[in-house]
């Protein structure tokens, strides 16, 4: 029985990361994404987008959204590691894909980059809704935006947007200086949803209209409460990207000069290529994916895990952390990680320190308090991977014999009853045999 | 049976001996027999009809419990008999000082319990000794087997304490008598057939033994016997928070002794020792610790022993002194002084805090309402309800009215021991009438008083009718008789009727005792020998149909869920759970924190939304309710729902009363208030109630504990899904989801 147990947990081991970990740590680069595509054209169009995409090693899989062979999984392990649906206009998807298969596909961990356009379809707005992200419900609306719009057009709903989040894990670190070029609907987020946010935002002097019709009623989405870009990381890691435009990552755009109204600068390139490169690399977890090992704690002096604590033992705390490169698991570097001592609120919070090799790690006393407490580290970090762990460790109060055997404030009570005694010894005999 | 061995008790002695007398007949093996009785002197008789009687007692004590065993299996019954278990498994396997300093992270998450200082550890030790000595001797039983019979075992030793105590305060035929009402009273019984491993057990046995060795003391004035007593009540401190009547009982009886005049050397050696000695052993109880000296309800036993040393003191003068109006200005100043300083003392103990005051529970006791006002988490319990008469009928039966008899006898022959036990029937009985389970302290005190009068009766009677037959036999020349049956005979020999109703009394309290004797065990063997942890219903044909349903949940959850999963459940089965599950649970049966049951009771009355919050941060994975829609089992959690709420509330006043009744009435049909029909607690135990038929003729969702159609059949749950139904619906265990990935 225990032997069969073991060996399935062995055996469940081993299987555990190819079932359900998309981002496979041992072979990352060979990773298959279905591209879905309203029109074959577009792969030319986009063509630059998808090169990029293959040179890193991914396995592209173009398919019609349409087809009636497409299928995500088969016997239950899934055909893809990615899903890239630039087919804003579909209206229902061939095969056995719909928009559930799709939240399912993003709840199994894996990647998703989705992008609608100007007359979004109800099945593109319903992944998207899925995910914390509503389109603008006008299916014509597109963002208008008079004050920063790309000058070598003319035309105000190409916008040239430089309101990036500022992040170095989703933007890369080499600064995008070029605005970015986007044509296409406006959405909003989901102000409830705390997973989602802006990767890029309008300005605030943009709002979401139909270009062609005369404004009657104030528009609904206005400023900077339009996004352009959004991103969104799910509990389980697995990363979306969803933009409102799809000429965002088209060849055109990606070659096309950009000059923001206003803006004396005037750039040969807009920023899109760069920008689209380094959102794919975080969306595909080639950067910001961060990895710990288990919670390592022991008592001073000591190197065992024990089973439990008492009060106020002294106690070492550590966990590794390790960040994938792209290529390698480096050691991960930061100052800002934090382990808690928890027992329905946090008795203990130290900021770990690190070695640089990946090794974090702090020591405390155990506060004077028993119970069931957790060691409890919750990292979240923008753009990087959530880390949540926790590990249960309870902890007792004294043992009756590790209380201090005499105490020294006490002698004059020990000193009163024994002196009680040979009272009473003398006591007794002085009565009993002195007539 | 205990109305049959009366009359041998009463006539036993006198019958043998004409019977010795008469034999001349050649018959061989009759008068081997008769030679052998002849042998005997009536001492001895006595002695060998006394040992008998109370061996057969002592069996049938034993034996009259095991009803539940045949009924159903040899198992631990209720809530609390799971916790004993559990801690006497834990200490049979760890040994004593793993025990002592336990630990249980398995109870109360997060907070845990230390069950080393939190229990009164004398029943877990015990059955572990008998355990450990059943062993040594090569009996190789399951501990289970002796926890389910220690009740009954300890029931028997009660018996023979019921004879020496009974013995003690009248005479050797009031002991046999109370020995076997003790036996076989329901009032006992409900709290010791086998199975029901609680404290109880053994603390009944250890009270009396405690009364009987001081009063015994008292009697003698021997140290040693008051030493004996100091050790029965360290056994009583260790087994059971009872306890607490002893040590306020004594003080009284003392105090009584002392208003009535009867102070003597012997009062004043018994109490004392008995008080200073049971207290420093009771001081070794992790769980009592120095409550002697800090608590508020012990302060009466060490007023008493200071008035004590007063009065000896005073005594001591007066003898010393020999003017008694100095004597008497002596008196005032130092009653005055004394109760001054007793007063001060213990107002600045109370005031800073060192003594402390009055619990919940002692108040309770003394106010039956004051619980209901103030402590919802008492009152809710059932064995706390003030107790219905008709309860004191079925648990005592005819010692009802032998009561008020034993009484008045015991006031006609006023002694310090029947001073004694009148104190502590009436005492007791009235904490009886405030709260059922009490019902089993007055018990004992309520057979040896009715054993009185029996015993009494019987005895009168039976020398009156022996009077009327020995005067025209023998004549006046011997004088059989007792003086005072004699001095009656020359009363009543104008009375010709006098025979015939002597005759007449005791056939009616031979009627009444068999009538006794065949109630008790009916009651046994129909109420109080269910384990409540398996149910049983007549089917439909008039067959028994078992509900195993707790059993069943409670494996499954040991079963099918990961080991560290935290359960959550309201109280009552948070003992089941962690003995039989094997799971954390999140409150259980000892009732220490008042807020996180109320957490727990706020939860179950909050919306799904609110409840999710709160079950995530206890960690909660499993959610388990008690749903008796059904099988028509009534002590589920719907009914026990406003409970939930009142605690909850207690706490938590953004939980209200009133949202969840309609015009003060609590509904669960479609006239219910919205909060009702939407809280967890409802929607757990009501979902997909909707599409169950229980009950041929009556509507889909037909509730058959309260007889109502449920007003809320089209429930989803959010954040739970059900996990296990058990097969008659009984227990319903529900899992927590981890929140959503992508909101």
């Amino acid at each position: 029985m225990m032997n069969l147990s073991r060996s399935a947990a062995l055996i469940s081991l081993f299987l555990l990361p190819l079932l359900s970990f998309s981002f496979s740590v041992d072979n990352p680069t060979d990773r298959r994404v279905l591209v879905l595509l309203d029109d074959l054209s577009l792969k030319s169009s986009h063509s630059i987008f998808f090169n990029t995409l293959k040179s890193r090693g991914f396995d592209l899989d173009f398919k019609l959204a349409d087809d009636s062979k497409l299928a995500l999984q088969r016997y239950g392990q899934y055909l893809y590691d990615g899903l890239i649906i630039f087919a804003p206009s579909t209206e229902r998807f061939g095969g056995s894909l719909d928009s559930k298969s799709v939240a399912d596909f993003v709840d199994s961990g894996r990647d998703l980059i989705l992008s609608a356009d100007t007359s979004a379809s109800d099945l593109i707005r319903g992944i998207a809704l899925e995910c914390g992200v509503d389109f603008d419900e006008d299916s014509s609306a597109m963002v208008i935006d008079h004050s920063s719009f790309s000058v070598s057009d003319g035309d105000h709903t190409l916008i040239a947007a430089d309101d990036l989040v500022k992040s170095d894990v989703i933007l890369g670190k080499t600064k995008i200086e070029a605005p970015v070029l986007f044509r296409g609907v406006a959405h909003s987020l989901n102000p409830t949803n705390n997973l989602v946010l802006k990767v890029l935002s309008a300005s605030p002097s943009a709002y979401s209209a139909n270009p062609s019709s005369k404004l009657s009623s104030p528009p609904q989405l206005t400023g900077s409460a339009i996004s352009l870009v959004s991103v969104m990381q799910a509990r389980n890691n697995a990363r979306v990207v969803i933009s409102g435009s799809l000429q965002l990552f088209s060849d055109r755009l990606f070659r096309s000069g950009v000059q923001k109204a206003g803006s004396p600068n005037k750039y040969e390139k807009s920023g899109n290529e760069q920008f689209v490169t380094e959102v794919s690399k975080w969306v595909f977890h080639e950067r910001g994916h961060l990895k710990a090992g288990s919670l390592v704690h022991h008592r001073v002096g000591e190197t065992d895990e024990p089973a439990i604590y008492r009060i106020k033992d002294d106690l070492e705390f550590s966990v590794e952390i390790l960040e994938w490169s792209g290529k390698s698991w480096e050691p991960y570097v930061a100052d800002d990680v934090q382990v808690q001592f928890y027992m329905m609120s946090p008795y203990v919070l130290k900021t770990l320190s690190t070695d640089k090799k990946g090794m974090f790690h702090t020591s405390f006393k155990v506060p004077d308090v028993y119970g069931v407490f957790q060691f409890k580290v919750e990292y979240e970090k923008l753009g990087y991977t959530t880390l949540s762990l926790s590990k249960q460790i309870p902890v007792r109060p004294y043992r009756h014999n590790e209380y201090e055997r005499f105490i020294p404030t006490a002698y004059p009570y020990y000193g009163a009853c024994f002196t009680t005694m040979a009272g009473f010894f003398v006591f007794s005999f002085v009565y009993l045999y002195h007539k | 049976m205990g109305g049959k061995q009366d009359p041998t008790t009463a006539n036993g002695s006198p019958k043998s001996e004409p019977t010795a007398t008469k034999n001349t007949t050649p018959d061989l093996l009759n008068s081997f027999f008769s030679f052998k009785s002849l042998k005997l002197k009536t001492k001895q008789q006595e002695l060998l009809l006394r040992v008998s009687i109370l061996g057969l007692v002592y069996v049938l004590a034993f034996i009259a419990r095991l009803f539940s065993v045949l009924r159903y299996e040899s198992m631990i019954h209720e809530f609390d008999p799971y916790f004993n278990y559990r801690t006497t498994l834990f200490l049979t396997e760890k040994g004593f000082h793993e025990f002592w300093n336990w630990f249980d992270s398995e109870s109360w998450y997060p907070l845990g319990r230390i069950i080393g200082g939190t229990l009164y550890p004398g029943l877990m030790v015990t059955a572990a000794l008998i355990y450990w000595a059943l062993r040594f001797l090569r009996f190789f039983v399951h501990i289970r087997e002796v926890c389910v019979l220690t009740a009954p075992f300890f029931a028997s030793n009660t018996t023979v304490v019921a004879y020496f105590f009974g013995k003690e305060i009248w005479d050797t035929g009031a002991g046999l008598v109370a020995a076997a009402l003790i036996a076989i009273c329901p009032g006992y019984i409900s709290r010791s057939v086998a199975g029901s491993y609680d404290n109880e057990a053994v603390a009944i046995f250890a009270l009396l033994l405690t009364f009987y060795l001081f009063v015994k003391a008292v009697k003698t004035g021997s140290l040693s016997w008051a030493l004996g007593s100091a050790f029965g009540y360290f056994y009583m401190v260790s087994a059971w928070g009872g306890y607490v009547f002893i040590i306020n009982l004594v003080p009284l009886y003392v105090l009584v002794m002392l208003i009535t005049g009867r102070y003597s050397m012997r009062l004043y050696v018994a109490y004392n020792c008995m008080y200073i000695l049971g207290m420093l052993l009771a001081m070794q109880i992790r769980f009592v610790g120095f409550q002697h000296v800090q608590s508020g309800e012990h302060m009466g036993a060490m007023g008493v022993f200071l008035l004590m040393q007063v009065f000896y003191f005073l005594d001591w003068v007066k003898y010393k002194l020999n003017d008694t109006k100095l004597f008497q200005t002596f008196l005032k100043i130092t009653v005055t002084s004394a109760i001054l300083v007793g007063g001060i003392a213990l107002g600045v103990g109370t005031a800073s805090g060192y003594i402390s005051p009055w619990t919940g529970r002692f108040y309770s006791l003394l106010d039956p309402t004051y619980a209901k006002d103030h402590i919802p988490i008492i009152a809710s319990v059932s064995e706390h309800q003030p107790t219905a008469w008709s309860s004191f009928m079925f648990d005592y039966h005819i010692l009802l009215f032998l009561f008020p008899a034993g009484l008045y006898f015991c006031f006609k022959r006023l002694s310090d021991a029947t001073i004694f036990i009148v104190m502590y029937g009436l005492t007791s009985l009235y904490f009886a009438g405030v709260m059922v389970r009490l019902i089993l302290v007055a018990t004992p005190a309520v057979c040896l008083i009715s054993a009185i009068a029996v015993s009494a009766t019987v005895k009168n009677l039976t020398s009156l009718l022996r009077t009327k037959q020995k005067v025209p036999q023998t004549g006046s020349t011997k004088g059989v008789g007792s003086s005072k049956s004699s001095s009656k005979v020359t009363l009543d020999q104008s009375q010709p009727f006098q025979k015939n109703g002597a005759i007449a009394l005791l056939v009616g309290v031979f009627y009444l005792l068999s009538r006794y004797a065949i109630h008790c065990t009916w009651v046994t063997s129909e109420a109080y020998s269910s384990p409540s942890i398996v149910l049983a219903a007549r089917g439909a044909h008039g067959n028994r149909i078992i509900f195993d349903d707790y059993r069943e949940a409670y494996y499954w959850l040991r079963q099918n869920t990961p080991t560290d999963a935290k359960v959550m459940s309201w109280w009552d089965y948070g003992y089941q759970i962690t003995a039989m599950g094997n799971r954390t649970v999140i409150v259980d049966n000892n009732t220490w924190n008042n807020t996180h049951i109320a957490t727990v009771g706020r939860a179950m009355s909050s919306y799904e939304d609110e409840a999710y919050d709160i079950m995530r941060s206890l960690d909660v994975n499993y959610v388990l309710v008690v749903f008796g829609g059904v099988t028509g089992y009534s002590s589920d959690d719907i009914n026990k729902f406003l409970w939930m709420v009142r605690i909850g509330g207690g706490v938590y006043p953004v939980i209200k009363e009133p949202d969840y009744l309609v015009n003060g009435e609590f509904r669960v049909d479609k006239g219910a208030s919205p909060k009702m029909l939407n809280c967890l607690m409802y929607k757990l135990c009501y979902y997909r109630f909707g599409e169950l038929v229980t009950e041929y003729g009556k509507p889909a969702g037909y509730d058959r504990a309260r007889g109502v159609e449920i007003g809320n059949k089209d429930i989803k749950l959010e954040h739970l899904e059900e996990a296990y139904t058990t097969s008659n619906w009984i227990v319903r265990i529900y899992r927590v989801k981890p929140p959503t990935n992508r909101v």
